[in-house]
């Protein structure tokens, strides 16, 4: 049992830092250019791919044993897009002004490549409860590095974080101006360069 | 290796199974859905119009429906700038052109202002919004966005207090009462310009979508001028 337990411990904590999606693993960086201007939408995709991540490896895994192997990318990906759109109707529904702002990024879930990976990695081969915690931890490994990078961007590009005001209006009368730089794509190739660059340093990885 | 007719029958049953819930799902929350567009729409309307909500709190949905039914008349113009029986409701815009909705805030008998639709070309996207006009016909009372595309921080600053604000008080109309618009322009409007009475503060990093706002802007004004020279004679 001993060692049970620490596995699903690893499958929950390895993608938090050492075995990142997006800073190791380079995975999921469209989304992660694309969410990251604002915190707060960051926050709210972070809890998208929480939850679509974490149920639909559940799922796979229950079914593992059942999907047919020739079929087996489809049968995931109607289980992801399924799990994408509902999640896509309940924020319609509850979280309008959130879904609003969110707009069709919500609905590319779908293709973000770290949903696929995971189910076709990892759910497919391990119990429902692993492969609950690593979607868990994956989806948390990602969403992490959301924040952080919108962080940035947020607070260089509009001077606010999560919508309040940081740098004061004095420093804007003295001539300081927002890095609009930092609202773009490139601005987010940057800051996302400087922390896969930062993390692979302090995790102290093999190159193969 | 499973037989084909294994994995036919497993496809479909996760077909139906998923396709089912997802029905299930859709139908079940559509209702909400309708309503939070319609009152994301009324929501707007009211904020071009000045209205406000009290205290830090957003409006609750039921606050929404009994400001705008006690305070909006909702009416459609024809090509001419009649009022017409229809109700907004019923106007298609994209097909119905020759008509036109037009919301009025009343007090009591006295009409404190309109709001018209505004639609068009930014940079991305197609931005919705309504724009509302003082009731001398001549002074902007407001602007809203509800839907749009834009860069978020850059062209999505449109939805922005900062940069609706500066909109409020101009004239879209020269001291001939002829239409000229507002002009969004780069940087920073200078107090000195004689033209500042039209023009508003751009937002940087932003330029097209301000270009096309301003143009869809006059578009549409231009399509409610004659009722709003109707407005300016009956005020003057």
């Amino acid at each position: 049992m001993g060692l049970l337990e620490k596995k699903s411990k690893q499958a929950f904590t390895d993608p938090l830092s050492a075995n990142n999606p997006i800073t190791l693993q380079v995975l999921g960086i469209c989304s992660a250019l694309a969410v990251t201007v604002k915190m707060d939408t960051a926050v709210v995709m972070t809890l998208a791919v929480v939850a679509v991540l974490s149920i639909s490896n559940t799922l796979i895994s229950l079914l593992r044993n059942l999907i047919p192997g020739k079929v087996r990318i489809i049968v995931q990906l109607s289980i992801i897009a399924s799990l994408v759109i509902f999640t896509d109707q309940i924020l319609k529904a509850y979280f309008y002004d959130i879904s609003k702002q969110l707009t069709v990024f919500v609905g590319l879930i779908i293709t973000n490549c770290i949903v696929m990976g995971r189910a076709e990695a990892f759910a497919m081969q391990n119990s429902p409860g692993k492969s609950f915690l690593d979607g868990l931890g994956n989806a948390l490994g990602y969403g992490g590095i959301l924040i952080v990078v919108s962080f940035f961007r947020e607070i260089l590009g509009s001077g606010t974080i999560y919508g309040f005001q940081i740098i004061p209006d004095s420093a804007y009368a003295a001539g300081y101006e927002n890095m609009g730089l930092m609202s773009l794509s490139p601005g987010a190739f940057i800051i996302l360069g400087l922390i896969v660059w930062v993390h692979r340093i302090s995790v102290d990885i093999e190159e193969e | 290796m499973r037989s084909n007719l294994y994995t036919l029958g497993f496809t479909s049953i996760v077909t139906i199974v998923l396709g089912f819930f997802l029905a299930l799902a859709a139908d079940g929350l559509r209702e909400l859905q309708v309503t939070n567009v319609e009152n994301d729409m009324k929501k707007n309307i009211l904020v071009s119009l000045g209205f406000k909500p009290g205290g830090e709190t957003p409006w609750t949905s039921d606050e929404i429906q009994k400001l705008f039914q006690e305070n909006i008349d909702a009416v459609v113009l024809d090509a001419s700038g009649q009022m017409t029986e229809k109700d907004p409701k019923e106007i298609d815009t994209e097909k119905d052109v020759e008509f036109l909705p037009i919301y009025l805030k009343k007090i009591g008998n006295n009409v404190e202002g309109y709001a018209i639709p505004i639609a068009g070309k930014g940079l991305w996207s197609t931005l919705f919004g309504y724009f509302a006009i003082e009731p001398d016909g001549r002074t902007v009372k407001g602007i809203t966005f509800y839907k749009h595309g834009e860069t978020p921080g850059l062209g999505a600053e449109v939805d922005k207090a900062w940069f609706q604000q500066n909109f409020i008080g101009k004239r879209f109309v020269d001291e001939n009462d002829q239409l000229v618009g507002i002009n969004v322009i780069k940087g920073k409007v200078e107090s000195d310009d004689q033209e500042a009475y039209h023009k508003v503060d751009g937002i940087s990093g932003a330029t097209i979508t301000g270009k096309g706002l301003e143009f869809f802007l006059k578009d549409d004004l231009r399509k409610y001028e004659p009722f709003f020279k109707q407005v300016r004679v009956r005020q003057s």
